[in-house]
């Protein structure tokens, strides 16, 4: 009788990425963010069927990464190059759009709440750290208040620029999306939720509209070492953008409840010699 | 024994790893990449229990971890 070690991999690189090194800075979450959508694509085993569409931003490179169709899109309009891939392409397929929050809640923010809208089968990645990477770390829509950006170097003025956009809550009002979640990469096990989500949103797809949203740092936009922007985030950013689902088909809120208005009804109108 | 295995090449040195290691296996090491980054080693790969911590908070996708196992045979 012999007895000898084997080793079994508990943890491997997944086939779904490309040896191609990142060009992110150290410690972006957006290397996490695009691992764990690799994986899910690499559980599900629909590498050959899925399509990917890139935003602008830091992503903007993303189709060097994922092995997987990808294509890019115009600065915001990933949902609408991905409604019309959807469109055209046989329904088996799955489309996602990977996006930051300058290509999503601000350029874009009239793509996605239509795409929303029209409950489009598609996923939508949402990368939130609340600033513009790529451009030097300008003001987004998600900052939060009191941050000084290269736009807001006395901190974001609520007075001046608004409150931060809650786009997932915002997505929540609408009726048709099948599936609304936000979650964080801040520390393994916040990962391995968000992984969770990622992959219902996938499992979802084509039954309608899935969005899944990624608390994540920017340390370079930032100015914190990796470790303390993700406990920047636990700290600043989740108590603002609550993580969890928002929608699911065995969890809808009252606002996805379609209203089909009995139009032969004109609450008395005519009676009131109104035209008709 | 288990095993971690760091691509060096890969590795951006962001420390992530190393605050996700609860028995502090990881450090940053002397050698210097092409991409001048001092990359993660692991200092006492004896006590490694191939929690895979490390590689779930890797960016880069640069840390594989395998556990050892024993096989006895006839």
């Amino acid at each position: 009788m012999s007895e000898q070690i084997e080793e079994r991999a508990v943890f491997e690189r997944t086939r779904v990425l490309t040896a191609k090194h990142t060009h992110y800075c150290p410690g972006c979450t957006h290397g996490i963010a695009h691992r764990l959508v690799a994986e899910v694509i690499d559980e599900l085993d629909i590498q050959e069927k899925t399509i990917g569409v890139c935003p602008v931003g830091c992503a903007v490179l993303a189709y060097e990464y994922f092995d997987l169709d990808m294509q890019e899109a115009a600065h915001g309009r990933a949902p609408a190059v991905a409604t019309g891939i959807r469109r055209v392409l046989p329904p088996d397929r799955y489309v996602f759009t990977y996006q930051g929050d300058g290509d999503l809640a601000s350029i874009g923010m009239a793509e996605i709440v239509h795409a929303a809208n029209r409950g489009e089968k598609i996923t939508v990645i949402f990368i939130n750290n609340g600033i513009y990477g790529m451009t030097g770390g300008q003001m987004a829509p998600t900052t939060l208040p009191g941050v000084k950006t290269t736009t807001s170097p006395y901190g974001r003025a609520p007075e001046e620029c608004g409150h931060p956009i809650r786009v997932s809550e915002l997505l929540n009002t609408l009726v048709a999306p099948r599936f609304i979640a936000r979650g964080a990469l801040s520390n393994p096990r916040e990962i391995a939720r968000a992984k969770k989500l990622i992959r219902q949103a996938f499992e979802l797809q084509h039954t309608g509209f899935t969005f899944v949203e990624l608390l994540s740092t920017c340390p370079t936009g930032w100015g914190l070492p990796p470790e303390k922007a993700m406990r920047w985030l636990e700290h600043n950013m989740m108590p603002f953008f609550r993580t969890g689902v928002l929608r699911a088909p065995d969890a809808m809120p009252e606002s996805a409840t379609p209203y089909a208005p009995d139009l032969s009804n004109d609450g008395g109108a005519a009676k009131n010699g109104a035209a008709t | 024994m288990n095993r971690v295995a760091i691509d060096q090449d890969r590795c951006k040195a962001c420390r992530l790893c190393i605050g996700a290691c609860r028995l502090n296996l990881l450090a940053l090491g002397q050698s210097l990449n092409a991409k001048g980054y001092h990359p993660v080693e692991i200092t006492d790969r004896a006590r490694c229990v191939a929690c895979a911590q490390c590689a779930a908070m890797c960016p880069e996708g640069a840390i594989a971890v395998y556990r050892g196992v024993k096989r006895t045979s006839a």
